[in-house]
């Protein structure tokens, strides 16, 4: 061990002194931002892992400790394997592909290309409507009969079809809406980030007569994995996160064909007003998240080049 | 009305030392009510609750538009577990079991007292109360009430070649109306349907007119126990599926609720069931003469009646209960259900508001507003038991099952009436 050369005294006291003040600095300037997330984001997870343990309170008989029995009826639960096995193919269906999209759509508009505000802005509209209103307005694209999609297929000759009202096409249907709803959204980091790409590396590749799609693979798609890490930490938490349109569109039906776990939480916790069996619900699904979330960051910020 | 008021608040003295106050000094009671957004409706509450105070000048309401009933009950539960409940709100009727397991309201009996009170609690339709009253108490007070009826376009039965004036009365009737009403195109795809059920959200409402018209109930008085597998039951909803699976009449799949009366005013359905509460809306949409009717009869006709009930919170401080209590009797009058029934399509909650001019000139103009009260005499309670919606969605599940041909009827509804014994075991 290397030794050092004692302090002067004047080092010992400046050294006691500086420190101390920034920290009450930093402690100060952090304390709104940890008020309210100790208050609105800490707090109510520390109670919800601690409700998860406790049965829920009624009038006649309070909440009594229960330890796992509440995990224990998730696992015996076949709507939670279901609206599980619904979220895993909900996520498989949206993040790919509004991620794949987002790209695409933003190498494409970040060209030279004529009306390409006008493009930007009609990828980007989706992500201003509300939710809510999407939902209702794509409810009626999928009503059969005479909702958009229905008159298309009938111009192609094709039958109408209930896709809302079938377990098989339901989920697909709601996966849709999401994947419209966001990868305009995520376009606008990618493109974000292409601008900042230096241009003389595009001219360099011309120069030595790369290809499009080499000078894509090589140099863009490289540099822009600091945007797809973010976007796809997004887009994880957006899978789990989007019910809007469920309640508005399926209310996870038929038959919880579209329930998804926050939908299924709800409706535990608003619905049936068993209020620790959401606790426990939302643990299994923060506890899930928050796995995925720390893979993310362990395994792909090694592949990432940041400038 | 101030006189009896008085004269109430003297001869019941002792507890009573609230309703003096009333008098005194003013009141103010807070009252959820279920519409989402600004529109006629909150007009009309706005204005009832203004005329209600020039009434009573001791007592302010104030009206908070809670959204969709499903968001007014969670802010009412949430309010009343934090201690500070609305003094009054307009809930679900069938969410009475919830209400009283939660022990967020009290009885409407505990108000009455004089016999002024107790004719008033006896001039609702029987089958409203139905879903207001266990175990000899009265929980709610009707207020927006409906039932389901069958609308049918009187165009397409011509053209059909049907009678535009008689609608079906029985359940082979109305499956041989809907097959001439059925058009198929050779693709299979139907380019108009003879009737329309909606199955999408809570289907169970629906199919509590099949399974009354099959002759059964679904559940007991008590709210413990409910019958999802009885024989009849089974065949109500073999019927429901055979229209869609062996009549090809109804569309397959689940039929959604919200766009079914605009799949009638496209002509897509030539009949389609829904509640009274759209008859205004069909009223205002439709481009072609339409009728309504009772629902078609299996072994007996039959609806579930539906709708809001107020209720009153025990949490909430007495002198706030009275006045709710007295908010309650007067838009309840006579003259201002039938107003109600005559601005917005529900049915008035009292047989006399029939009586009343206003509600009688109405019916003359149009007649398709009496159907859903000449119905109410063939209304059973709408299926409601304690945790409610946990037990109304295993039905919901069990019936969308059958409906999109995943389950058999029999295997279907035996399902829902496991899960069913498994939640209500414990309150018997």
């Amino acid at each position: 061990m290397r030794t050092e050369a004692p302090a002067t005294p004047l080092e010992l006291v400046a050294r006691s002194i500086r420190p101390s003040s920034t920290t009450v600095h930093a402690w100060l300037l952090l304390l709104p931002a940890m008020t309210l997330l100790a208050l609105f984001t800490h707090w109510p997870a520390l109670a919800t892992f601690i409700d998860s343990f406790f049965s829920t309170p009624r009038p006649k008989r309070g909440a009594t400790f229960v330890g796992l029995e509440n995990y224990r009826q998730i696992v015996d639960d076949p709507i939670f394997w279901q609206a599980l096995t619904n979220n895993l193919l909900f996520a498989i269906g949206t993040i790919p592909v509004s991620i794949g999209l987002a790209l695409l759509m933003a190498v494409w508009v970040n060209d030279r290309i004529a009306g390409r505000t006008l493009v930007r802005m009609a990828y980007f509209t989706p992500t201003v409507l509300p939710m809510i209103a999407v939902a209702n307005i794509w409810l009626f694209f999928y009503t059969p009969q005479y909702g958009l999609l229905a008159q298309l297929l009938s111009a192609f000759g094709g039958a109408s079809y209930n896709w809302l009202g079938s377990k098989d096409t339901a989920l697909l249907c709601v996966t849709i809406v999401a994947v419209w709803k966001e990868a305009g959204f995520f376009m606008i980091f990618y493109l974000a980030a292409l601008q900042q790409i230096a241009p003389s590396l595009g001219e360099a590749a011309v120069l030595e007569g790369a290809s499009r799609w080499y000078f894509f693979r090589r140099v863009q798609f490289p540099l822009l994995m600091p945007t797809t890490l973010f976007v796809l930490i997004n887009a994880v938490i957006n899978a789990f996160r989007t019910v809007d349109h469920i309640i508005v569109m399926t209310r996870g039906g038929p038959d919880n064909a579209t329930s998804l776990l926050l939908f299924r939480i709800y409706e535990l916790g608003f619905a049936f007003w068993d209020t620790s069996a959401a606790a426990a619900l939302t643990m299994v699904l923060l506890t899930g998240l928050g796995a995925i979330a720390l893979a993310q960051y362990i395994f792909l910020e090694r592949r990432i080049h940041y400038r | 009305m101030e006189r009896r008021a008085f004269l109430q608040g003297t001869a019941a003295a002792g507890a009573l030392l609230a309703a003096p106050a009333i008098a005194q000094s003013s009141t103010e009671i807070s009252f959820y009510y279920p519409v989402a957004v600004g529109g006629p409706i909150t007009k009309l509450i706005d204005t009832y609750a203004s005329e209600f105070e020039k009434d009573n000048p001791s007592i302010k309401v104030k009206p908070i538009y809670a959204g969709t009933y499903q968001e007014t009950i969670v802010k009412a539960l949430t309010a009343h577990k934090s201690g500070n409940p609305p003094t009054t709100s307009v809930l679900l009727s069938t969410d009475m079991f919830t209400l009283i397991d939660e022990e967020a309201v009290i009885p409407i009996d505990d108000f009455i007292r004089t016999d002024d009170d107790k004719a008033w609690l006896k001039s609702f339709f029987p089958a409203f109360m139905l879903n207001s009253q266990t175990a000899g108490k009265t929980w709610g007070v009707p207020f927006q009430r409906s039932t389901i009826v069958l609308y049918w376009n009187k165009d397409l039965f011509k053209e059909a070649g049907l009678d535009p004036d008689v609608p079906p009365a029985t359940w082979a009737e109305q499956v041989t109306f809907a097959q001439k009403l059925t058009k198929l195109d050779q693709s299979q795809g139907a380019s108009q349907w003879g009737i329309q059920v909606p199955s999408s959200g809570f289907p169970y409402w629906l199919f509590q007119g099949l399974a009354t018209q099959a002759g059964t109930l679904l559940m007991n008085e008590e709210g413990n126990r409910t019958f999802y597998d009885r024989a009849e039951v089974v065949e109500a909803l073999t019927y429901w599926v055979d229209l869609s699976r062996k009549h090809k009449v109804h569309p397959t799949g689940i039929v959604e609720w919200g766009t079914t009366p605009k799949d009638f005013f496209e002509k897509k359905a030539a009949m389609i069931w829904t509640t009274t509460g759209n008859l205004t809306n069909v009223r205002n949409n439709a481009k072609f003469p339409f009728g309504v009717a009772m629902l078609p009869a299996g072994k007996r006709r039959g609806s579930p009646t539906g709708g809001g009930n107020f209720y009153i919170s025990r949490k909430a401080p007495a002198a706030q209960q009275e006045a709710a209590f007295k908010f309650m009797r007067w838009i309840t009058s006579p003259e201002r259900a039938a107003q109600w029934c005559v601005d917005t399509g529900y049915v008035a909650v009292r047989p006399d508001a029939f009586d009343t001019p206003a509600l009688k000139k109405y019916v003359t103009d149009f007649p398709a507003a009496a159907v859903a009260r000449d119905q109410l005499q063939y209304a059973v309670a709408e299926l409601s038991t304690h945790e409610n919606q946990r037990v109304t969605k295993a039905l919901n599940d069990g019936l969308q099952a059958a409906l999109t041909g995943t389950k058999s009827p029999e295997q279907a509804m035996k399902d829902s009436q496991a899960e069913a014994e498994r939640i209500l075991t414990r309150y018997r």
